[in-house]
C-alpha cells in the first residue's frame, strides 16, 4: 500500500472519533485539535493496528503527534 | 476572557512549575466553594474496629476501607507486632540487602511461600513498589509488556520505569489480547500483566482463558492478586486458584495493605532464578525494609488467612447482600452480579457523587469517592468495599444510610 492509500483509510478510520468534524490535514494534532483523551487514543489505535495488521506500543505513539506523522509511522511499519 | 487570566500568565513568566496544575486546583475549588466537606481530607480521630471509626467527628461504619478480612485488630496480629516491637525496636534503618533484613522478614516470606505454595518469595516496603519493581526489571529493553488499560497505576508506573515497548489492550477483551499477542515480532520476550479483581468496578478477569492464550503465545505472566488475596480462591490464594490457572502463573503480585491488614508489598513465584531479584530490582534494594513489628504483623495475618474459610463464606454473604440490596433501591452497579468485596455504585455526575458521599457520611458511612484519572471511562463512583467483620445487621443499616442518602440528593 502507497502512502495514499494509507492516507485513505486512515481517514476513513479516523471519521467515527473525529466528533466535532475537525478538517484533517497532516499537521492536525490528536491531542490539541481533536482533543483525543487516552480511552479515545487507545480505541483509535486498536482499529488501525487492526486494519494493518501491525501493533503501535505506547513508545511508538509517543513520537506520533500529528496525522501525517502517524500515516508515515504506518507506511514505515508496512514496509517491516 | 475571566479575571483569572493574567495571574496565569504572570505564573507562566516567572516560570512556575505548578501553573500545569491550575485547572485541577480549580476545579477543587469549585467543588468545595459549594460547603461540600472535602472528600481527599478525611480523618479518622479514632479507630474503634476494623469496620468502625470516629470520622470528622461522627461515628462512622467504615465501607470504603480495603480490610477485606478484618484482620487489622486481630489479637494474635496485634500481639506479634508489639513483641518484635519490644524484641527488635522501632526500625530496621537499612536496605532489604545490608542490614534490613531480620528474622521476621525471612518468616514472613516462609508465610507467603506456605500461603501460595511456592518456591519463592521477596517482601518490598509496599505493593506499589512490587509492581514498580518487578516489573520494570524483568521487562528490559526489546521486550514487550501486553497489560490491560485498567491496570493499576503501580503497573503503569513500573511500565513507564522500564524500557520495553507497551502495548496496552481494552479492559478484559480476551479477543484484543490476544491479537496483540499474535502480532509481535518473533523471538521477541513477552510479560503480559493481568489483574485479579479491578478495584474500581470489582469486577473479576477472565484469567483462565487469558493465561491460557498468554502461555499459548510464550509470553511469562504475571498477575496482580491485590484485591483477591485471603478472599477469593478455596486457600484464600486470588482469582488465578479460583479459575484453576495458579500453577500456569509465573509471577503473583501483592500486597499486605489490603487482607493482611498492615503495609507492605510481595512477589511469589516458581521460577528458579527468581532470587536474583533481590540484586537487580532497584525498588527493592534502594529503599528501607519494612519495620519488624509490620513483617511480625504481616506474617501472623497471612497465616491466619489460609484458615479463614469461614470469614470468606460470611464475607461472600455481605458483597452478595449489598450488591442485591442497592440494584432493589434502583442504584446502578459497575458489575452485573456481585464478583468481589467491592461493589461500585456509578454517580452521574462527580457533583452529584460528592453531594451523595457527602450526604452518606453525616448519616454515618463511610466509602470512596472514586473520580477520574483513577477511574475508567471518566467515571465518578462510590466505592464500597466490605468486610468480614461487618455483621449482617450493619449490611442492612448500609442499605438504609442509601435508601435515605440517595433519595436526599436525587440519585434513587
Amino acid at each position: 500500500m502507497d502512502r495514499s492509500a494509507i492516507d485513505q483509510s486512515i481517514r476513513a478510520l479516523i471519521e467515527p472519533f473525529n466528533k466535532k468534524g475537525v478538517e484533517i490535514v497532516d499537521a492536525t494534532t490528536f491531542a490539541n485539535d481533536l482533543e483525543f483523551d487516552s480511552l479515545t487514543v487507545m480505541d483509535f489505535v486498536a482499529a488501525i493496528e487492526d486494519e494493518f495488521d501491525i501493533i503501535i506500543s505506547m513508545n511508538q505513539q509517543a513520537e506520533i503527534e500529528n496525522y501525517g506523522q502517524l500515516v508515515d509511522a504506518v507506511l514505515k511499519m508496512q514496509g517491516e | 476572557m475571566n479575571e483569572t487570566t493574567p495571574v496565569k500568565a504572570a505564573d507562566d513568566a516567572t516560570g512556575d512549575l505548578f501553573s500545569k496544575f491550575d485547572e485541577l486546583i480549580q476545579t477543587r475549588e469549585t467543588l468545595l466553594s459549594s460547603g461540600i466537606e472535602d472528600p481527599y481530607n478525611l480523618v479518622m480521630e479514632k479507630v474503634l474496629s476494623p469496620t468502625r471509626a470516629i470520622c470528622n467527628g461522627r461515628d462512622t461504619i467504615l465501607l470504603g476501607t480495603y480490610n477485606y478480612m478484618g484482620m487489622t485488630f486481630d489479637d494474635d496480629v496485634v500481639s506479634a507486632g508489639k513483641q518484635a516491637l519490644d524484641e527488635f525496636g522501632s526500625g530496621t534503618t537499612g536496605s532489604r540487602v545490608l542490614n534490613g533484613t531480620y528474622q521476621g522478614h525471612k518468616e514472613c516470606e516462609d508465610a507467603l511461600k506456605e500461603f501460595y505454595d511456592m518456591d519463592h518469595a521477596m517482601v518490598f516496603s509496599t505493593g506499589y513498589q512490587a509492581n514498580l519493581g518487578i516489573i520494570s526489571t524483568i521487562a528490559g529493553k526489546g521486550d514487550y509488556v501486553v497489560l490491560d488499560i485498567d491496570s493499576h497505576a503501580s503497573i503503569w508506573d513500573g511500565c513507564a520505569m522500564g524500557n520495553a515497548e507497551i502495548v496496552p489492550f481494552k479492559h478484559n477483551d480476551i479477543e484484543a489480547m490476544e491479537k496483540r499477542l499474535k502480532r509481535i515480532p518473533e523471538g521477541a520476550k513477552v510479560l503480559v500483566v493481568l489483574e485479579g479483581v479491578y478495584s474500581m468496578l470489582g469486577d473479576v478477569a477472565p484469567l483462565k482463558e487469558m493465561v491460557r492464550i498468554a502461555k499459548s503465545h510464550g509470553a511469562m505472566v504475571l498477575v496482580d492478586e491485590a484485591h483477591s488475596m485471603g478472599f477469593i480462591g478455596e486457600n484464600g490464594r486470588g482469582v488465578c486458584e479460583e479459575q484453576g490457572i495458579i500453577d500456569d502463573c509465573d509471577f503473583i503480585i501483592g500486597t499486605f495493605s489490603k487482607s493482611v491488614g498492615t503495609v507492605g508489598g510481595f512477589c511469589v513465584s516458581n521460577h528458579p532464578k527468581f532470587d536474583i531479584m533481590r540484586l537487580v530490582c532497584r525498588p527493592y534494594v534502594f529503599t528501607a525494609s519494612l519495620p519488624p513489628s509490620v513483617v511480625a504483623t504481616a506474617a501472623t495475618s497471612i497465616r491466619k488467612l489460609q484458615h479463614g474459610s469461614n470469614k470468606r463464606a460470611h464475607l461472600w454473604e455481605n458483597s452478595k447482600r449489598l450488591h442485591g440490596g442497592l440494584i432493589d433501591l434502583g442504584f446502578e452497579l459497575g458489575t452485573s452480579e456481585p464478583q468481589s468485596a467491592i461493589v461500585a455504585v456509578i454517580m452521574p455526575d462527580l457533583t452529584q457523587g460528592a453531594m451523595m458521599w457527602e450526604a452518606l457520611l453525616k448519616e454515618g458511612l463511610y466509602v470512596n469517592l472514586a473520580r477520574p484519572p483513577a477511574t475508567p471511562a471518566n467515571m465518578t463512583l462510590l466505592r464500597c468495599s466490605l468486610c468480614a467483620e461487618h455483621s449482617s445487621e450493619e449490611v442492612e443499616t448500609v442499605l438504609g444510610m442509601f435508601e435515605r442518602a440517595g433519595k436526599t440528593v436525587g440519585i434513587i
